[in-house]
Order: structure tokens, then C-alpha cells, then sequence
């Protein structure tokens, strides 16, 4: 007994030197221990680095996006004060609300600066409602904040550290004087720029907002999802469930996974093709846009609803056969409840997937300048994807850094579509 | 695949089976052995081998005992079904009754030792009876057992047979030790002596024919016992296979 | 002795397969999977109220056997079935028998546990819903208590029975699977291995489930376990490479079986 023990305990390095065939089965594990353990330390570290290098570009590019996008949501705006002559505007208590509209506030404002200074227009809402709310106010001096040019806005929240001395390219001394005077007066400040969420495209940036890209990217999705998620869901059932095993069927079902890798913008062509040209649908529309994207994400509807309905256990359909459920009630009381969490999660990274596309819209002619927030599907509007693509392409400063916000918004976007998919599936997944 | 019906897919299960078998057939050989030795015993006087015949008594006991607990072992571990049951009931009742036997054996040896202390001459114990008895119950035990090695439900047919005869004899034998005992008052004690031995040997043909009740429950599955002779004939005809 | 491999000519079945007034009728029946064959002119009657135990070694088509008698096999596309099976003198396999009734007739509890994932109560409620058999809420509350307590758990999820069925203990779930059979009101009800999935002391709860269950139902089980076959069972057929051996009366089978094929599978010589 002892005897063995005392092979036993031979050190690790008497193993070595060992031949092989003398050692113990112990002793050789032991052996080959350090270089297993060296070799899953090596892979951790491979494993650890990739993870480390992934992290690190994902915080480049959120800083860099963040860094840029995250002045277009201030806004800067001058505190002032206007006299609303009553006979300049041509206005009296009892004007209707037309000859408000139209009256002439724009002159009154330039009026008051003599200089070549440039406010914003499109004030006239504003003291429009002013007006509304109090007539009173004619003939009286009111407060209001204009709203600056893209200039001041650049120069206000990037460069004003410079002296007065150095000359901007845009504004001149005698300009950049009277700025300084009103940040010294605190009349000129940023505030926040809600009229990036409010207004549509414009060809002035500091009016340029987002809110008809943001609608029209609604509108199109929900024409997608109503499409889309009943064609998609439908298909997969007929398919799984009571589809024939023969030629067609399979015919069909290589189609459709080939369909999930065809390039988005040929859906694109076929939406020009097929729902332009024949039937007649109008260009740069939620509603074409909402068609288009269905065709491109009703594969990836279909295979996650089929791979849905097929981890369905087959001892729950046999238990629904075996007490005499019929086939349709099977899959409709059984099968379909039960893939749905599925159905659901693949349908919104669907939806996920529609939000950001940009080729296939473009192609249907969402490029043109769309001014107005669109009413319904039938409005010509834009998407958020491509009023990026848009505005990525002028040269203002102010443009660059809107795109950068609208980048932000999509991809807040993004990130709650995704985030609201792991928490239904999490909460819907049942253990069978 | 060659599918051998005589193995068990188990081979401890085949092992266990075997082992109780031969355990049952050597404890038979002892207590034939007991037996044949006790008869000699009784004729020769031979004191010595009663002596042995009576140590030998406690080993047929503990074989006993062995052999029922390794019976109870193999219905608890395995639950046996079929013949395999059959043949572990049978071995358990085999062994009781080849225990009885050699108490029957040792009895005779304590008869011998008692008449070779005692005043009677022993060459007059060695009646022709108890000869002729005991080689009759011998060659039962004998071939009770073989019946039972072989399966062979026509031996144990003819062991049952001999009992018959072997009973026969004994009531003669019983009637022709009356006629002595009436004639000659003087020769009832030594009557009685012969009578207890001519009973334990009788007992022992019954036992014997016992075996053979079990060996045709074993091949056949028929409970055959206190049934007689004609209707064991009966029962054993019908063979559980014939048709297969 | 023949090996055990092949095939027996002309085999006609051992022992007592056929009997008077039976509940269920099985005559000269073949099953195919695509071209093999597995199941070999069976031809069996079961009893009105008895238990019979289907047994044999893994393989020999005794599940496949037991899901024909109420046309499981359906769902298999490559299933054909030849012959015929009566039940109640019908022919379930008639040319316009439509199975959905016939399933409410012949039940079927299945090895592993299924319950639905829903409420105990939706569990055994889902049959009487899809044939209308309850006419009220009232009347579907009775028939669920009345399968429950049938089926011996009612005292133990009656004060729980909107809990999911799935969180109910294995042997307990087999019990519900039971009621759930037992709501619809069958006439037969098919077993096929239920206890295999459980703990020895579930089985003996459910094995003495069935000998209760035996005064309202007609029983078939396919075990592979042969001390349950004998205590649950009044016979037993046993089943070797896809044709029936013998089939007699269980005590007959595991003390003097009749033919060899059976002596041998019994006593374990293969299997």
C-alpha cells in the first residue's frame, strides 16, 4: 500500500522526465493539465480583445455622433423687443384672421433693424397667435425671441471665443460687434431647439426639423406592419401546417429564403416597376413606401414565423389530436399561441430592419424635397433615412449637425424598437 | 445475431440460477449419502460411522438454510418469471423436504447407536425389511434428483411409482412384525425398534416422492401436490410448448 | 430453438387472442411505413371494461399497434394501414369516418407529460369545449371536478386551478393528462408507456388509477415493464418483431407462458 502511494506522489517534473509508458494515468493528466489550461487562457484572451475592440469602435462612434449631433438640439434666439404699429401692419382689433396672416411682420421686424441684419422669417406664427390671444397688443411694444440665422447659431455655440478682432468668413466686425453686445446684455442665448421636432425640411437649417421625416417613417411602418405581419404570419402557417409536400411547395419555400438576401434596392426597381407604372400608386408616398418595404421584410417575417411554428412541440399537437381537436384547431387554439412570442420578436426586427432602409425608398422618389408634414398615407412625405441622406449632402454647418441629431434620433429608434423585442420575448416565452 | 435461449442476457442472473441448481443437487448427494450410511449403520452396527452421520446432520441444516436464502436473494434482486420463478419455488421446497430426509437419516443413526449400547444383538436389527426398504428409497433419492438435473417428468413419474410400492412394503412389513409381536411377547421392544426405522424410512420415500411433485411443477407448471398417481399421470402430459 | 430474428411463417397467434362481445376489434391487420412493414396480420379483440397489457421488446410494434386503434397514425404521412378494426362493430378506418368524433371515443395518455400551458382547469376543460359537451359554465365546472377527482387529483389542485398545468409535479401531471382524456367521456382509453417518464412511487399511484378506472373505461397499455404489466392487466399480448405471439390471461403469461418466443422474452433471455 504504502509502496504506491509513494509512486503516486512522484513530483511533476520526475514525471517528465519519465517515459511515457511509466507513468500513471493520474501523472499524465496531470502532465497535459498546464497546456490545456494554457491554451483556454489564450482563447479567453483572444476572446476578451475581440470583445474589448468591438466595445471600443461602438464608443468611437457614439462619441463621435454624439459629439456633432448634440448642438442641433440648442437653438440660439436674440431676446428683443418689436412695436406692433398698428398702421404699418394695416391691422385694427377687429381684422379677421386672414389679414393677420398676411400682414406684413416681416418689413415691421427689418424695420426695426436698419442694419443688414438678418432675422429669421417665419415668425409670423408666433406673434400671429400673440395677436390672436390679445388684441391689445397693437400699437404696444412686445417681447419676443427671434430666432437666429445659421450663421449666429454656428458662430454663437462653436467660435465665439474669438475676439472681435479676428474676422468669421460669414459675419462681419460690424456684426460680430453688435453680437457681442447682446451675449454681453444676455439677450442672445441657446434654448431648446424644439423646432427641430417640430417643423418639417427646410432650406434654412435653423428651421429645419425632422418632424415630417419622423411622421412619414410612421406612417410608412405602420403601412408595413399592417401588411407585412398578416401576409407574413399567414404564409408561414400555410406552409408549415397545410402546405403539400410536393414540387410546388418546395419551389416556393427556396424562393423565399433566396428572397431574404436579394438587395433591398431591387425591391426598389420592382416598387417603381409594378406599383408606379401599373397601378398608379404616387411617387414619394408612406403609402408606396410602406408596400415596398412589406415585400422586403415579408421573408424575414416568414422564415422566423416558420422556425416559430416549428419549435412548437409536436407532444402538445399530438396531445390536441389525441383528444380529438381537428386540424385547424390545432394550429389555431395550439400552434399559434404558442410561436407567437416568436412570430412577434421576428416581426418587430423586421419592422427594425424596414426603419432604417433607405435604397429601396429612394428609388420611389422619396428624394425630393418635402416641405409639409405629410396628413396620411397618401401625402407625399419622407423618411428619417433618407431626410439624413439628405441633409447629409449640404454644405451648411448647421446641416452637418442636424444630420448627426437625426442620426441620434434613429438610432434611439433603433435601440427601443430592439429593446422592446428582447422584453416581449422574455415575457411571453413559456416553458413547456 | 445467434440468440442462445438458454443464456440470460444477464450472466450473474445465469450464474445465480446454476449456482442454487448444483447447491440443491449436492445437498441431495449428502443426504443420499446420509441415508445409504444410516441404513449400513443399523445393519453392521458400525457405531463410528453413526457418529459421523449425526455431525454431518448439522451441515444438511445449514445447507438448508444456504440454499432458502439464496432463493430469497434471487426473487428480490431479479423478480424472475416463468420457469425461472418455478425453478426457484421448486428448489426451495426440494431443499425443505431433503432436509427432513436426512433428519430421518439421522434418527436411524441414533437408533443404531442406541442398539449397540443396548442389550439386543444388532445383526437382528438388520431385518430384511429395513434392506429392502432402504435400497428401494436409496435408488429413489437417487433418481428423483436425476429427474430433476434433467427435467425428466417420466422419471419423476416412476419415482412416485416406487413410493407407491415403498408403501406398500411398509404395511407388510407392519403386519409381519404384528405376527412376531404376538407370538413372542419378548420380541415387542425389539419389534418397536424396527418399526420406528421401517416408519422413518417410509418417510423418507415420501419425501422423495415430494421432489418428483416438484420436478413435474417445474417442466410442466402443474401443482401436482396431494394429487394421485393417475392424475399426476394426467397433468403431466400436458406441456406447456407441446405446441410451438 | 429457432433465433429470434426471423420472421415465423404462418404464425398463428398463441393462446386466446379473440373473445365474446369485445369492445374492440382488430382483424388481419398490417401497418407500412413507406415500404416496411410493421406490423404483421394482427388480429386481437379487447374486452368491454377489461385492461389488456400489450408487452415486448423495443420495436416490435407494439406502440405502432396501440396508435392504430384510434388513428394516431394519421398524423404520420407515410403511414398505411390494411385490415380492419372494429369498434362497437364499426370499422374506424371506413371511408367516412371522420376522426375527430372517433378520438372523443378512444383517448390516448402519452409517455411523457403533455399537459397544455394553460390553467389546470383550461387543461381539462379544453375537450368538452371543442365538442360542446358542457352547456354552461355550471355544467363545465362539474364535468372538470368530476375528471379531477376521477383521476385522483382534484384534492390536490382544487384550490389551484387556474395554476399552469406545466408547474405541477411529473406523476401529477400525468394525472391530469389522464383527466383531461377523462373529461371528453371516452370509451377507451389508450396508454402508451405512462409511467416510464416517472418515479416509482407516481407509478404505483397511477397504476392503481387504472385498476379503478377499469369500472367505467376499457383499457389498453403498453408497458415494457413486465411487474407492471402483471399487476395492472387481466391479459396480455405479447408482440415480437411485429406479429402477435400469444395472448393469454396475465397470471397464465408470467407463471406458464405458452409459447417459447414469450418464456423467453419473460425471463429475460433477450430483449
Amino acid at each position: 500500500m504504502t509502496d504506491s502511494k509513494t509512486t503516486n506522489s512522484n513530483t511533476l517534473t520526475e514525471s517528465k522526465n519519465m517515459k511515457p509508458t511509466q507513468l500513471t494515468t493520474r501523472q499524465k493528466v496531470e502532465l497535459s493539465l498546464s497546456r490545456r489550461r494554457a491554451a483556454e487562457t489564450r482563447f479567453r484572451m483572444y476572446g476578451m480583445a475581440s470583445v474589448f475592440f468591438g466595445m471600443l469602435c461602438l464608443v468611437v462612434l457614439f462619441t463621435d455622433i454624439a459629439s456633432k449631433g448634440t448642438a442641433a438640439f440648442k437653438q440660439t434666439s436674440l431676446k428683443t423687443e418689436i412695436f406692433l404699429d398698428s398702421s404699418y401692419l394695416g391691422l385694427t382689433k377687429d381684422s379677421k384672421v386672414d389679414e393677420v396672416r398676411f400682414a406684413n411682420f416681416e418689413g415691421l421686424i427689418k424695420r426695426q433693424f436698419a442694419k443688414n441684419f438678418k432675422p429669421s422669417g417665419r415668425k409670423e406664427t408666433r406673434e400671429l397667435f400673440k395677436l390672436l390671444a390679445n388684441p391689445e397688443v397693437l400699437d404696444t411694444t412686445i417681447s419676443i425671441e427671434l430666432l437666429m440665422d445659421d450663421d449666429v447659431d454656428q458662430w454663437f455655440k462653436h467660435d465665439r471665443d474669438l475676439s472681435t478682432d479676428e474676422t468669421n468668413d460669414r459675419l462681419s466686425t460690424k456684426q460680430l460687434s453688435w453680437l457681442n453686445n447682446w451675449v454681453e446684455e444676455g439677450r442672445l442665448d441657446t434654448h431648446f431647439n424644439t423646432l427641430f421636432f417640430t417643423n418639417g425640411d427646410s432650406r434654412e437649417p435653423e428651421l429645419a426639423g425632422i418632424h415630417g421625416a419622423i411622421k412619414g417613417t410612421l406612417l410608412t411602418l405602420m403601412v408595413t406592419l399592417l401588411l407585412s405581419f398578416p401576409i407574413g404570419v399567414a404564409a408561414a402557417i400555410y406552409l408549415e401546417e397545410f402546405a403539400p409536400r410536393n414540387r410546388m411547395t418546395e419551389i416556393v419555400e427556396i424562393n423565399i429564403n433566396n428572397l431574404a438576401a436579394v438587395p433591398s434596392i431591387i425591391f426598389g426597381l420592382l416598387g417603381m416597376a409594378i406599383f408606379i407604372n401599373v397601378f398608379g400608386v404616387s411617387r414619394s408616398t408612406p403609402l408606396l413606401g410602406g408596400l415596398v418595404l412589406t415585400l422586403m421584410t415579408l421573408p424575414t417575417i416568414i422564415i422566423s414565423a416558420r422556425a416559430a411554428i416549428k419549435s412548437v412541440p409536436p407532444s402538445i399537437r399530438e396531445a390536441a389530436y389525441g383528444l380529438g381537436a381537428s386540424k385547424n384547431q390545432v394550429v389555431f387554439h395550439h400552434v399559434l399561441p404558442l410561436a407567437m412570442p416568436g412570430m412577434l420578436t421576428g416581426t418587430i426586427l423586421g419592422m427594425a430592419q424596414a426603419l432604417g432602409e433607405t435604397a429601396p425608398l429612394l428609388m420611389i422618389g422619396m428624394v425630393a424635397f418635402v416641405v409639409d408634414v405629410p396628413g396620411f398615407i397618401n401625402d407625399p412625405s419622407t423618411v428619417l433615412p433618407v431626410q439624413i441622406f439628405l441633409w447629409s449632402d449640404s454644405p451648411e454647418r448647421a446641416f452637418m449637425e442636424r444630420t448627426s441629431g437625426a442620426i441620434l434620433v434613429l438610432l434611439s429608434f433603433l435601440v427601443l424598437m430592439n429593446t422592446t423585442a428582447v422584453i416581449l420575448r422574455r415575457r411571453l416565452e413559456r416553458r413547456w | 445475431m445467434d440468440m442462445n435461449f438458454n443464456q440470460h442476457i444477464s450472466q450473474q442472473f445465469n450464474a445465480d440460477l446454476q449456482d442454487i441448481r448444483n447447491q440443491m443437487l449436492a445437498m441431495g448427494g449428502l443426504v443420499q449419502r446420509q441415508v445409504a450410511d444410516s441404513i449400513e449403520a443399523i445393519c453392521t452396527g458400525n457405531t463410528s460411522s453413526a457418529d459421523k452421520i449425526i455431525q454431518r446432520e448439522d451441515d444438511v441444516d445449514a445447507m438448508e438454510i444456504n440454499i432458502d436464502r439464496e432463493c430469497t436473494h434471487i426473487l428480490v434482486r431479479r423478480q424472475p418469471a416463468a420457469s425461472d420463478l418455478r425453478m426457484v419455488l421448486a428448489v426451495s421446497r426440494v431443499v425443505r423436504d431433503l432436509e427432513r430426509m436426512g433428519d430421518e437419516a439421522a434418527k436411524i443413526a441414533i437408533h443404531a447407536l442406541e442398539v449397540a449400547n443396548g442389550n439386543q444383538a444388532g445383526s437382528k436389527m438388520c431385518n430384511q425389511s429395513i434392506r429392502h426398504m432402504g435400497n428401494a428409497v436409496i435408488e429413489m433419492i437417487s433418481e428423483a434428483l436425476d429427474a430433476f438435473a434433467r427435467h425428466d417428468i417420466e422419471g419423476a413419474i416412476n419415482v412416485v411409482r416406487s413410493d407407491k410400492m415403498v408403501d406398500e412394503q411398509y404395511a407388510s412389513a407392519i403386519r409381519e412384525l404384528s405376527t412376531y409381536m404376538m407370538e413372542d411377547p419378548r420380541s415387542i421392544g425389539q419389534a418397536i425398534n424396527i418399526l420406528w426405522i421401517l416408519r422413518a424410512i417410509e418417510r423418507i420415500g415420501d419425501h422423495a416422492r415430494n421432489i418428483c411433485e416438484q420436478v413435474i411443477y417445474l417442466v410442466s407448471g402443474a401443482d401436482v401436490r396431494h394429487s394421485s398417481l393417475s392424475e399426476m399421470e394426467e397433468q403431466a402430459q400436458i406441456d406447456p410448448q407441446a405446441n410451438t | 430453438m429457432s433465433t429470434s430474428m426471423q420472421h415465423i411463417e404462418n404464425h398463428i397467434t398463441t393462446g386466446i387472442p379473440l373473445s365474446q362481445n369485445p369492445k374492440l376489434a382488430a382483424r388481419n391487420v398490417d401497418v407500412f411505413y413507406g415500404d416496411k412493414q410493421a406490423i404483421f396480420d394482427v388480429s386481437l379483440d379487447i374486452g368491454a371494461n377489461e385492461v389488456i397489457a400489450l408487452i415486448g421488446p423495443s420495436g416490435c410494434g407494439k406502440s405502432t399497434f396501440l396508435r392504430t386503434l384510434n388513428r394516431m397514425n394519421d398524423t404520420i404521412d407515410i403511414c398505411k394501414i390494411k385490415g380492419e378494426i372494429l369498434l362497437d362493430d364499426e370499422n374506424i378506418y371506413g371511408a367516412d369516418v371522420d376522426t375527430v368524433p372517433l378520438r372523443a371515443r378512444v383517448g390516448m395518455v402519452f409517455q411523457k407529460p403533455n399537459p397544455f400551458p394553460k390553467s389546470i382547469y383550461d387543461n381539462v376543460a379544453y375537450g368538452p369545449r371543442i365538442h360542446g359537451l358542457a352547456q354552461s359554465r355550471v355544467e363545465l365546472d362539474e364535468t372538470v371536478e368530476k375528471s379531477l377527482q376521477r383521476a385522483g387529483l382534484w384534492n390536490e389542485v382544487k384550490d389551484r386551478l387556474h395554476a399552469p398545468g406545466t408547474g405541477l409535479s411529473g406523476g401529477q401531471q400525468q394525472r391530469l393528462c389522464i383527466a383531461r382524456t377523462i373529461a371528453v367521456d371516452p370509451e377507451v382509453i389508450l396508454m402508451d408507456e405512462p409511467c416510464s417518464a416517472l418515479d416509482p412511487i407516481a407509478t404505483a399511484k397511477i397504476e392503481e388509477l387504472i385498476d379503478e378506472l377499469r369500472e367505467k373505461y376499457t383499457i389498453a397499455i403498453v408497458t415494457h415493464s413486465m411487474q407492471q404489466a402483471a399487476r395492472v392487466s387481466q391479459r396480455t399480448a405479447y408482440f415480437h418483431l411485429g406479429q402477435l405471439i400469444e395472448v393469454n390471461p396475465t397470471k397464465q403469461v408470467f407463471t406458464t407462458p405458452q409459447h417459447e418466443l414469450t418464456e423467453a422474452y419473460i425471463t429475460g433471455r433477450f430483449g
